[in-house]
């Protein structure tokens, strides 16, 4: 029997590996891929406390992230290539003009 | 029925004004000219129907068209009072309007303001119809003042001539005048009465003093001597000729000018109760009679004549009112809207047919050349001057009988001195129009012609008036017209007269030898002797030249009025400019200072208020706008760094607030 505080380890390592990555990665791409991370870290500690707790709630709440997920990817990727097809740019340092 | 005929009367020609006024500019002129005489002959057509039921129940019936002003125990009402008076009236007014608007349509034809005129005509028409029609006397101030607009408007019509501009305005003020006469007498008549009906007002009439009645009718006499344009108020009825010829028939000898006669024999209660009033009515017209008449002999404008002449008929009227022969001025007031329409309109035609020349002495020899226009004319002067059996014999002849028998023989003499120059006036007139050598220009001569049918055809109908019409009246005394108006235009008091018959017949010999004189003396000066009357002007020059000029009169009237109250208007002006506009001028530049005293008092003031507000905004603005970079990445890490800061508090507070929290797991 794993414990539940490794479950939560695991998830809190993906979590600050995905935040970290949209801190510092300059990349669309990979800034997008680091927000799924982070939304797989909060599903694995919602399946972990949902089976820890005998409750089916956290793992109907993840089933709807992932598909939250999915679209989110699709809308997000549908942006990014409409951003690269007008400035010809994959950084998102250079997409600063909403700004004061 | 009854009611709604009456209604009808002067709806017709109010619907055609508001037609031609609003409208008449999007059709042909044609057209326009049909509405306004053809409103005329459906009200005419009314009056018959009123007519017919007034001869079979000639009791006084109102009718009410709505409840105007009512508060309190005052109720004014815009009603309407039938009686055989006011259909005598209707009649004339309809009927002879009906063929004066018929002849303008020919008269008017081609003019640029060809609908501005049948407007203004048929404007006049419902305010005289209101005037003879009204039950009350506000109805009656309505139509009287409507009138005198009309007047003023018509008179106007050829407004870019400045001698019609001014003659629309001299008779406007001098209208004024009387108004103001009349308006005073409806106030007595309200302060005494409490009521302006008339059917109250006369049937309460003996509950006067001798004076009430007195100032009344004095007030009265005011309004109808500037309407009828008697003495001292006539000078604006001969520069009314200004105006179209129509309107001088219409107006200033038809309708208008009798309205003065019509007020005072609808009043005749008021004024049998006020001996002073009648003996003042009888003096001036017999006066005015023969004053007007004189003026009359010299005069060179046709139209002029013709104007003193009616000054001088409407001073009959008020003489035969001043001698309690009511019914004789009505009868009077009929045959000569018949025979002094047919005059001005012939004269009119005369005009036509001269290209616009109306001096007579630039006439002469016409007879031949418009015969139509020839003839009617000479019926209208037999029928002015007197001459059996013509329109004005009898009403001429009751007017001086009545004055002969009842013992006002000072008033029979003015009237038969009246009569006789009368007739010669008429005589020269149309001796030096239609007869003996022309002295039309050469360049005019050339396109004398006859009126066309739509003229010729009204004169010819007022030609057959002006001839039977008198029969209306005849016997005299007895004629059908003295049973028709009997029970109206009786004085109260007289006591029925024994007439002799030998004393009529003489005076009716008298007054056609009278007529036949100043025929005589015409035919002799102007055809048999033409060089006679130059001969008698130049003998004595200053009468003729103080007749020429109408006795000075008007020049006395701006003496001792028009120029002192145009040096009044000065020294107001003076004081206008020197005083009030001073005055005015130091508040504004009062103002003025105040003001710029506000102004700096807000730039420095209250906009450096404002300013500091808004600089400091601007500051604080700008200290923080560098928040928003526009990196996502340092939007990202501010959300991290709050939520870590925000999740810590919350767990801090969990941790103090509830022991049970930390050892949860």
């Amino acid at each position: 029997m794993i414990p539940l505080a490794a479950y939560v380890a695991v998830s809190a390592v993906l979590f600050m590996t995905g935040l970290i990555g949209v801190l510092i990665r300059r990349n669309f791409i990979i800034v997008l891929m680091s927000v799924e991370i982070m939304l797989n870290a909060a599903n694995i500690n919602l399946v972990a406390f949902s089976h820890y707790l005998n409750s089916m709630a956290g793992q109907m709440s993840a089933l709807f992230i992932i598909a939250v997920a999915a679209a989110e990817a699709a809308v997000g990727l549908a942006i990014i290539i409409v951003i690269f097809r007008g400035k010809m740019a994959t950084n998102v340092d250079q997409i600063n003009i909403l700004k004061w | 029925m009854f009611d709604l005929l009456v209604l009808l009367i002067p709806l017709f020609p109010l619907l055609a004004v508001l037609a031609n006024g609003l409208y008449g500019s999007r059709y042909s002129h044609e057209l326009a000219g049909r509405l306004a005489f053809g409103s005329v002959g459906l009200s005419f057509l009314c009056t018959l129907g009123v007519f017919v039921s007034v001869l079979s129940n000639p009791e006084p019936r109102e009718v009410i068209a709505w409840s105007w002003i009512f508060g309190g125990n005052l109720s004014i009402n815009l009603a309407f009072l039938i009686d055989p008076l006011t259909t005598i009236m209707l009649l004339v007014v309809t009927g002879v309007g009906f063929l004066i608007h018929v002849y303008s349509v020919g008269y008017m034809h081609g003019e640029e303001g060809f609908t501005r005129f049948f407007t203004y005509m048929n404007l006049f028409m419902v305010s005289m119809l209101l005037l003879v029609m009204g039950s009350n006397y506000l109805v009656l101030f309505i139509g009287w003042e409507g009138v005198g607009l009309c007047s003023y408007l018509l008179i106007g019509y050829y407004y870019e001539k400045v001698s019609a501009g001014k003659a629309a305005t001299k008779a406007f003020v001098v209208n004024r005048i009387g108004d103001a006469g009349f308006l005073i007498a409806v106030f007595l008549i309200f302060s005494h009465f409490a009521s302006l009906d008339y059917s109250t007002v006369l049937s309460q009439a003996s509950s006067l003093s001798t004076e009430m009645a007195t100032a009344i009718t004095i007030c009265l006499l005011i309004g109808a001597f500037g309407k009828s344009a008697q003495l001292p108020l006539y000078t604006w009825l001969p520069d009314a000729m200004e105006g179209p010829t129509p309107v001088s028939a219409l107006i200033h000898a038809a309708t208008m000018v009798t309205a003065g006669v019509y007020m005072v024999v609808r009043n005749h209660v008021l004024f049998d109760m006020a001996p002073i009033a009648l003996t003042t009515v009888g003096i001036i017209g017999g006066v005015t009679a023969l004053f007007a008449a004189t003026i009359g002999l010299v005069q060179n404008d046709i139209k002029r004549v013709l104007a003193y002449s009616t000054v001088s008929q409407l001073g009959y009227m008020f003489l035969a009112c001043g001698v309690g022969a009511y019914t004789a001025a009505i009868f009077h007031l009929v045959t000569h809207a018949f025979f002094k329409a047919l005059l001005f309109l012939s004269a009119g035609a005369v005009i036509h047919s001269l290209s616009g020349e109306q001096d007579i002495r630039k006439m002469g020899g016409l007879h031949n050349k418009i015969p139509i226009t020839h003839t009617v004319f000479l019926i209208g002067t037999l029928a002015i001057a007197g001459i059996p059996p013509l329109a004005g014999f009898w009403s001429k002849d009751e007017i001086m009988a009545h004055a002969f028998v009842h013992g006002y023989y000072h008033l029979y003499l003015l009237a038969a001195i009246g009569a006789f120059l009368t007739s010669f006036y008429m005589f020269r007139l149309t001796y030096l129009t239609f007869y003996g050598q022309s002295r039309v220009e050469p360049h005019v001569a050339k396109h004398i012609h006859e009126s066309p049918p739509i003229m010729t055809y009204p004169l010819m109908i007022l030609a057959g008036l002006a001839v039977v019409g008198g029969f209306l009246g005849v016997p005299p005394e007895h004629g059908w017209f003295h049973g028709f108006l009997h029970d109206v235009a009786t004085p109260v008091g007289a006591a029925p007269h024994a007439v002799d018959m030998g004393t009529l017949l003489g005076l009716m010999v008298a007054a056609v030898v009278i007529a036949l004189g100043g025929w005589g003396l015409a035919h002799y000066m102007y055809s048999t002797r033409p060089q006679m009357a130059n001969e008698w002007a130049e003998k004595s020059p200053q009468v003729y030249t103080t007749l020429l000029n109408k006795y000075y009169v008007d020049e006395l009237y701006d003496r001792i009025i028009v120029e002192p109250f145009k040096k009044l208007g000065e020294l107001w002006d003076w004081f206008d400019r020197h005083i009030l506009d001073r005055f005015v001028v130091g508040i504004g530049k009062g103002t003025d200072l105040s003001s710029e005293a506000i102004t700096w008092t807000e730039k420095h003031v209250i906009y450096a208020g404002l300013n500091v507000v808004g600089y400091g905004n601007h500051l604080l603005a700008w200290s923080w706008r560098k928040l928003q970079s526009g990196m996502v990445h340092h939007y990202a890490a501010i959300i991290v760094i709050g939520l870590a800061i925000l999740i810590h508090l919350v767990v801090l507070w969990f941790a103090g607030s509830s022991s049970a929290g930390s050892s949860m797991y």
